[in-house]
C-alpha cells in the first residue's frame, strides 16, 4: 500500500528508522510519528468501533484520531509526538 | 500577585509581553514546544526552509511575533509542551513534562485560539481526509502535502490560502470547492475594504490559482467523500444542481474557524449565542475581562474568530486590562488606539461572514446514516433519533446517545449536532444550547491524574 502524504521538501534531514511490529520504517529527524506513518502506509489505526481505518484528521492535537501504542504499552498522539530513532510501535493492523 | 497566560500564539504572545514590560512575571502555558501558536507554528530544529517559504506574505509578521514570542519565554516562567486541562476554583490544572501541577492565580489570560470548523459529510472518516488547517500543518511544519492530487473544501479564507500555499510548494490540486457563492464576496465588498491589504491578498491567490489552471468552484453542494479504505474522490453539485465526481487521493476540509472555548467553559465564563457566526461563544466586556467570573481575561480566536492581526492586539488589551485591574498604570491612550484598531478589524470580519456563510443546512441535512461523531461512532440518525425520547437540548442529547462525548470533547460534531437536534425539532439553534466542558479537556496520561 502507497503513502497517504507526499513529502515535498526538507529532504536534506538525518534518516532515522522506527519500528511498528516487524515492519522498519524509514523517516528523517523531525518527522512526527504520523508524518512517519503515513509517508509508509495508509492509516494508522482501525476505529474501535468497526467503521474502518483512520488516519487521523486535525494534524494539531484537538481530534485526538491518531493515537498509535508503543510496543511498551504506552499511548502516543502521533501528530504532536516527534518519531525518534529507533522507537517501537505495536504492529498497525 | 500570580498570573497565568494560557496559549503561545499570536495573543499570548503579546499579552506576555505586555505583562513582562510592566514588571510582572507571569507563568505561561503552551502546548507546543516553542511559541507562535498554530499560525506562526514553527517547524521542528532540522528544518530549514527560510521563513518567506514557511509564512508567504506574513513572513515579517512570523519572524516579529516569534522574536517577541522567544525573547518574552526567557523572561516569563514559560511551560512549553505543557497543557493546561481544567480550571476551577481559581486553580489551573496542568500536565507536562515535568508531572502535574496545578497553579493558584490572581489574574488568567486565556488566549487558547481556534481550529477548523467541521461538518461532517458521508465519507469524512476515511484516511486521507483531512481538515484544511491539518493539511496545512503538514505542510509547513513537516514539509509534506496531505496527497497527490488533492481536494480542498469546505469556505472561508484558508480554503484559497491552502490552495495557494500548496500549489507553490509544488503539490496537486484536484479542484478548489467553495460552498459559498461567488456573488457573496460581491455583496461583501464594502466591508471587505476596512482592510484593503488583507482584502488585496485574498484576491490575489485567487487570481494567482486561476491563472494557474486551478479549478475553482462556487456555491458548491458536498454529497460524499468517495472511498472504500481510503479517500477516492469527492461527489457533490455544482451550483445549476448538476452532479459531478472529482478523483483525488486526499481531501482537506474546514467552513471557517472555530474558537477553543474548554476552559473559559470550566473557568466558569459566560457564554452568549451568536447570530451571526452560529455559535455560542464566551462573552466578554469588550476589554478583554470575561463575563460571569473574577479574575479571568479572554483573548485572541479563542474568544471569538478575527484572526492574527487582532489577536495580537486583544492579547495586549487584556494584559493591560488585567494590569488596570490591579490597580497599576497603564497608558490609556495605547487602550484606546487599541480598541480603534480591533473596530476596524471587526467590519472587515463581518464582511468575512458575510463573504464566506457557514453553510448550515449542510449539517441539518447530513443523511441518517452518515457518522456525525467520529470518535464514539454515532450517526446522524441516532442523534435525530434522541427527539423521539424528549431530548430537548445537546447535553441531554448526548446522555442518550454518546454524541461529543468521546476523545475530542465535541470539537469537531458539537457544532453540526446542534444544527441537526434544532433541525429535528424545529427549534432555533440557540434553543438547544451547547455542550457543557469537561475535565480534561483533553486526554491525559492515566500516570498524571
Amino acid at each position: 500500500m502507497s503513502g497517504q502524504l507526499l513529502r515535498l521538501a526538507e529532504t536534506g534531514r538525518r534518516p532515522i528508522r522506527i519500528t511498528a511490529g516487524d515492519r522498519t520504517i524509514e523517516a528523517l529527524e523531525g518527522d512526527t510519528l504520523l508524518t512517519a506513518l503515513l509517508l509508509a502506509q495508509g492509516h494508522l489505526r482501525l476505529s474501535e468501533f468497526g467503521d474502518g481505518p483512520r488516519a487521523g484528521f486535525c494534524l494539531m492535537g484537538a481530534c485526538q484520531d491518531c493515537w498509535v501504542a508503543l510496543a511498551d504499552g504506552r499511548r502516543l498522539r502521533a501528530c504532536t509526538t516527534l518519531a525518534e530513532d529507533g522507537m517501537a510501535l505495536e504492529p498497525i493492523p | 500577585m500570580s498570573v497565568v497566560v494560557v496559549g503561545g500564539g499570536p495573543a499570548g504572545v503579546r499579552a506576555v509581553q505586555c505583562l513582562l514590560a510592566h514588571g510582572l512575571r507571569p507563568v505561561w502555558i503552551d502546548e507546543a514546544p516553542r511559541t507562535g501558536g498554530q499560525i506562526y507554528r514553527r517547524p521542528p530544529p532540522s528544518f530549514h526552509r527560510p521563513p518567506k517559504a514557511l509564512y508567504g506574505f506574513e513572513a515579517g509578521k512570523a519572524m516579529a511575533l516569534q522574536a517577541a514570542g522567544d525573547a518574552a519565554a526567557a523572561a516569563a516562567d514559560y511551560r512549553p509542551q505543557t497543557l493546561a486541562w481544567d480550571v476551577s476554583d481559581g486553580v489551573v490544572h496542568l500536565a507536562g513534562p515535568g508531572g502535574s501541577e496545578a497553579l493558584a492565580y490572581d489574574g488568567l489570560i486565556l488566549a487558547t485560539g481556534a481550529m477548523d470548523r467541521i461538518i461532517p459529510l458521508p465519507g469524512w472518516t476515511l484516511p486521507g481526509v483531512f481538515t484544511l488547517g491539518g493539511a496545512q500543518v503538514a505542510l509547513k511544519a513537516q514539509g509534506c502535502a496531505i496527497g497527490r492530487h488533492c481536494i480542498l473544501l469546505g469556505t472561508g479564507p484558508l480554503l484559497y490560502l491552502l490552495a495557494y500555499q500548496y500549489a507553490k510548494a509544488g503539490a496537486g490540486i484536484a479542484a478548489v470547492l467553495d460552498t459559498a457563492p461567488g456573488e457573496a464576496r460581491f455583496r461583501a465588498l464594502p466591508k471587505l475594504l476596512a482592510q484593503p491589504a488583507t482584502l488585496a491578498k485574498g484576491l490575489h491567490y485567487t487570481v494567482w490559482l486561476r491563472a494557474r489552471g486551478v479549478p475553482l468552484w462556487e456555491g458548491i453542494r458536498p454529497l460524499e467523500i468517495l472511498g472504500q479504505t481510503r479517500a477516492e474522490g469527492i461527489r457533490f453539485r455544482d451550483r445549476t444542481g448538476a452532479e459531478h465526481r472529482i478523483s483525488g487521493d486526499a481531501v482537506a476540509m474546514g467552513f471557517g474557524l472555530k474558537p477553543e472555548t474548554q476552559l473559559a467553559d470550566l473557568a466558569g465564563c459566560a457564554f452568549g449565542f451568536d447570530e451571526a457566526s452560529r455559535q455560542f461563544l464566551p462573552l466578554t466586556d469588550g476589554e478583554g475581562r470575561a463575563r460571569g467570573t473574577a479574575g479571568v481575561y479572554l483573548a485572541g480566536d479563542g474568544a471569538g474568530i478575527a484572526g492574527a492581526d487582532a489577536a495580537e492586539l486583544a492579547g495586549e488589551q487584556a494584559a493591560l486590562t488585567l494590569l488596570a485591574d490591579q490597580g497599576m498604570a497603564v497608558s490609556s491612550a495605547r487602550r484606546r488606539e487599541i480598541a480603534a484598531r480591533l473596530a476596524r478589524i471587526g467590519r472587515f470580519r463581518q464582511g468575512l461572514e458575510a463573504a464566506f456563510p457557514f453553510p448550515a443546512e449542510l449539517a441539518r441535512r447530513l443523511p441518517d446514516a452518515a457518522l456525525l461523531c467520529r470518535c464514539e461512532a454515532v450517526t446522524a440518525g441516532a442523534l435525530r433519533a434522541t427527539v423521539e425520547k424528549r431530548a430537548q437540548e445537546i447535553n441531554r442529547a448526548k446522555a442518550f446517545c454518546r454524541v461529543g462525548m468521546g476523545r475530542c470533547q465535541g470539537r469537531l460534531c458539537a457544532g453540526a449536532a446542534a444544527e441537526i437536534l434544532a433541525a429535528a425539532r424545529g427549534v432555533e439553534l440557540s434553543e438547544v444550547g451547547r455542550l457543557r466542558g469537561q475535565p480534561p479537556v483533553k486526554p491525559l496520561p492515566v500516570a498524571l491524574l
